[in-house]
C-alpha cells in the first residue's frame, strides 16, 4: 500500500516495472552455454554433457534472476515453463537416438548385394567367418522375411478388416446403446489392451488343440496379429462411422432406401477414407509385432510362400534372432549388420504405412459441399 | 405387376436386411467369444502345468515358486517404466496442449507420435546395441557412489544390460501412450476456467495448476494405468536389452526376468510340460493386464459422466 505512494524515481516505466527485460533469456541462455562448456571442459568435453549442464544452468539462472526482481509467482512460472520445455526436448532424443542408430548401422546392410532379393537359406557361420576374416562380402538377405512379413499381415488384414468393420456398424447402426452394444465397446477397449505375447499364446493355443500340438504356421501368426489389429480397426471405424451426418441416413430413408443398402451405399462410402487411413495405422501397428510370430510361426532360414504349412520368417523375428542367436557365434557382426538392415526397411515400412494413412485420410477425405 | 414387383424388392430388401445385421451382430458377438477364448484356451493348456507334480516344473520347486520372481521382475520393469514416463509425459502433453505455438503444436504432436510408430524390436535393439553400451559408465558412478542403496548395489554389469537399461527403454515405449491420452484429456478442459483463472491474474503456471490439472487428474491416472498395460506386456525391449537371471534386488546387476521375456526366450524350442507352463505365465500376465487395464477403463467412463465435455 504504501508503495503506492512513493512517487517512482527509477527511469523504467511503472508498467514493466518488475519484469525481466525481454532480452533476459537470450542473455540467460548465451551465459549457461559459455559457462556450460567451461565445466565440461574441466572433465572432459562432450556435447551431450554440454547440452544437458547448459540446460540446467539455463533454468537456475533463469527461475532465480526471476525469483529476484519478478518474485516468486513469477519464478515459478518460469520454472514450471524450463520444466515441460525440458521434458518435451527430453522426449525428442530417443527419437533421434533410434532413428540415427539405426540408419547409420542399418544403410551398410541395405546396400548389401542381394539383401533385398535372396534368403538366409544355406548361409551359414562359414561365410560370415570369411566375410570378417577375408573381407568377403556378406551374404545372405531378408527376402524370405519380407515375403512372410507382406502374407501374414495380409492374411491378418483379411481376417481382422471384415469382423471390426462389422463390429464397428453393429456399434453405430444397430446397437443402440444396448447391453450387447455396451459389452462389446467395454471389451473391445480392453482387448487393445492384451499384451501382444498373450494373443501370440492364445493363437498357438487355440491351434494346439485343433490341430495338433505344436501347430506352427503363417495362418496362426495371421490369427495372432488379428486378434491385436481387430480392436484398433474397430475402434478407428466406429468413430469414423459416428460423425456420418445422420441427416445423410433420413435422407436415404425417406427416398425408401433400405437400412443395409443405406449403410453399403451412403454411411460407408461418406466415411470411407477414416476408415481406410485406421485400417492402414493398424496394419502399421502390427506389421512390426515379433512377440505373437515368434510363438506362432517360428522362424525359418528359407523361402516358405505356404502361409498354411511350415514355419515362417517374419523381418521383426529376423532381426530378433540375428541378434540373440548371430550365424556366427564367434562373428556376430554379419548378422548384426543384417539385423539392423531389417530393422531399416522395417521403419521404412511403418513409416510409409504412416505416411499413406495421412495422404489416404486427405485425399479421399468426402467433399463436403460449398 | 407393379404390385408384385414392390413386393418382391421388398422381400429381398427385408432378407439383406437381416442377413445385414445378422452379420454385425455376429462380428460383434465373435469378439467376445475371442476374448472369452484367449482367456479359456490359455487355462485349458495351462492346467497341465498347473496340476504337475512340483519337481517336474522348471526349477523343481512347482509352478508358484517358478512364477513369483518372474512376476515382481515384471512389475519392477514396469515401475520403472512410469516413474520415468509419467512426469515427462505429463509435461510433453502440456507443452504440446498449452506451451507450444499454436501453429506448431499439431506437428509436435505428430513427431512426438512416431515414436509410438517405431516397432518394439527396433526399440529392443536400440537399447541392447546403443543405450545399454552408453548407459554403463553412469552405472558404474551409480554403484561406486549410491552403492549403500540396494538398488544400486554393485558391482555394476559390465555390458549394461540390466533391468534399469530395460525399463528405461520400455519408459520410451509407454511415453507416447500417456501423452497422447493426457493432451486429449488437457485440451478438453473448459476454456472458461483456464480463462476464468487468468482473468483473476494468475500465471500460466497458476492456471494449469488450478484449472487444467484438477479437472485432468481422473484421465492422467488412467493414461498411466493404460502406460503400465503396455509396459507390463511388453515383450522385445526386455527379452533384447536384459541379460535375465535370478531375482535380485539391484537394478544395475544383471539379473531379473519378465513373463514376457520369459515367453519369449523359451517358447520356441519348448515343448511338452514347459509349453504349458509357459501358457500358464501368459495366463498370469493376460490376468494382470486385464485387472490394470479394466481399472482404468473404468476410471475413463466413471470420469465422463460426471464430466461437461460431452
Amino acid at each position: 500500500m504504501t508503495s503506492t505512494l512513493t512517487p517512482v524515481r527509477s527511469k523504467r516505466s511503472a508498467l514493466t516495472k518488475g519484469q525481466l527485460p525481454k532480452y533476459a533469456p537470450y542473455v540467460v541462455l548465451a551465459a549457461a552455454l559459455i559457462a556450460g562448456a567451461a565445466i565440461l571442459a574441466l572433465v572432459g568435453f562432450n556435447a551431450f554433457g554440454w547440452g544437458i549442464v547448459s540446460a540446467i544452468l539455463f533454468a537456475v539462472g533463469l527461475v532465480s534472476w526471476s525469483a529476484a526482481v519478478e518474485g516468486s509467482r513469477k519464478a515459478k512460472d518460469k520454472l514450471a515453463t524450463c520444466l515441460v520445455v525440458g521434458s518435451f526436448l527430453i522426449a525428442l532424443l530417443p527419437l533421434f537416438s533410434v532413428i540415427w542408430t539405426v540408419l547409420v548401422n542399418g544403410i551398410p546392410g541395405l546396400l548389401a548385394p542381394g539383401f533385398m532379393t535372396t534368403s538366409m537359406n544355406g548361409v551359414t557361420g562359414v561365410f560370415d567367418n570369411r566375410a570378417v576374416e577375408d573381407g568377403a562380402p556378406v551374404i545372405g538377405g531378408i527376402y524370405h522375411a519380407l515375403l512372410g512379413t507382406i502374407q501374414i499381415t495380409l492374411l491378418a488384414t483379411i481376417i481382422s478388416v471384415p469382423v471390426g468393420l462389422l463390429t464397428a456398424i453393429y456399434l453405430v447402426e444397430y446397437g443402440n446403446d444396448g447391453r450387447l452394444a455396451r459389452a462389446i465397446t467395454f471389451f473391445v477397449d480392453v482387448m487393445t489392451g492384451i499384451p501382444s505375447i498373450v494373443a501370440g499364446l492364445f493363437a498357438a493355443a487355440f491351434f494346439f488343440a485343433v490341430v495338433g500340438p505344436g501347430t506352427k504356421t503363417g495362418a496362426v501368426a495371421a490369427v495372432a496379429l488379428s486378434v491385436l489389429m481387430i480392436p484398433v480397426v474397430v475402434r478407428s471405424s466406429e468413430e469414423m462411422l459416428k460423425i456420418v451426418p445422420n441427416e445423410l441416413r433420413e435422407a436415404a430413408y425417406a427416398l425408401g432406401v433400405r437400412k443395409w443398402r443405406t449403410i453399403l451405399k451412403v454411411v460407408i462410402p461418406t466415411a470411407i477414407s477414416g476408415i481406410a487411413s485406421g485400417v492402414t495405422l493398424a496394419i502399421a501397428r502390427v506389421i512390426g509385432e515379433t512377440a505373437p510370430i515368434l510363438v506362432t510361426a517360428g522362424f525359418a532360414t528359407s523361402i516358405n510362400s505356404n502361409v498354411f504349412s511350415g514355419w515362417m520368417a517374419s523381418l521383426p523375428t529376423f532381426i530378433y534372432t540375428q541378434i540373440l542367436n548371430p550365424t556366427s557365434p564367434a562373428n556376430p557382426d554379419p548378422s548384426s549388420q543384417r539385423a539392423w538392415g531389417a530393422a531399416l526397411v522395417l521403419i521404412i515400412l511403418v513409416m510409409v504405412l504412416n505416411l499413406a494413412a495421412r495422404l489416404i485420410a486427405r485425399i479421399f477425405a468426402p467433399k463436403t459441399g460449398r | 405387376m407393379t404390385a408384385t414387383t414392390l413386393t418382391g424388392n421388398q422381400g429381398a430388401g427385408r432378407a439383406g436386411d437381416k442377413i445385414f445385421s445378422g452379420a454385425a451382430m455376429a462380428a460383434g458377438c465373435l469378439i467376445l467369444a475371442v476374448l472369452f477364448g484367449v482367456a479359456l484356451f490359455l487355462v485349458v493348456q495351462a492346467i497341465p502345468a498347473l496340476t504337475a507334480p512340483a519337481a517336474e516344473i522348471q526349477g523343481g520347486e512347482g509352478f508358484f515358486a517358478y512364477i513369483w520372481p518372474i512376476v515382481i521382475g515384471t512389475l519392477i520393469a514396469a515401475a520403472i517404466a512410469l516413474v520415468i514416463a509419467t512426469p515427462i509425459a505429463i509435461g510433453v502433453a502440456l507443452f504440446i496442449s498449452h506451451f507450444a505455438p499454436r501453429g506448431l503444436a499439431a506437428g509436435l504432436g505428430y513427431l512426438v507420435d512416431l515414436l509410438a510408430a517405431i516397432p518394439s524390436v527396433v526399440y529392443g535393439a536400440w537399447g541392447a546395441a546403443f543405450l545399454a553400451k552408453e548407459i554403463s559408465p553412469a552405472y558404474n558412478w551409480l554403484a561406486a557412489n549410491m552403492g549403500w542403496l540396494p538398488i544400486f548395489q554393485g558391482p555394476a554389469s559390465a555390458t549394461g544390460k540390466t533391468i534399469l537399461t530395460a525399463g528405461i527403454v520400455l519408459s520410451v515405449m509407454v511415453l507416447p501412450i500417456i501423452t497422447s491420452l493426457s493432451r486429449e484429456i488437457f485440451l478438453q478442459t473448459p476454456k472458461l476456467h483456464e480463462e476464468a483463472a487468468l482473468a483473476l491474474g494468475a500465471t500460466r503456471w497458476e492456471m494449469i495448476k488450478m484449472s487444467v490439472l484438477p479437472f485432468a487428474r481422473p484421465g492422467i491416472i488412467s493414461a498411466v494405468m493404460l502406460g503400465l498395460g503396455r509396459a507390463l506386456g511388453e515383450t522385445m525391449a526386455v527379452a533384447l536389452v536384459l541379460s535375465s537371471g535370478a531375482l535380485t534386488a539391484s537394478l544395475i546387476q544383471s539379473g531379473n526376468q519378465t513373463i514376457a521375456a520369459e515367453i519369449a526366450l523359451n517358447f520356441p524350442e519348448a515343448s511338452g510340460l514347459k509349453v504349458s507352463t509357459l501358457i500358464a505365465a501368459g495366463l498370469v500376465l493376460f490376468v494382470i493386464t486385464l485387472a490394470v487395464n479394466m481399472i482404468a477403463r473404468w476410471i475413463i467412463t466413471r470420469h465422463k459422466e460426471f464430466s461437461g465435455a460431452n
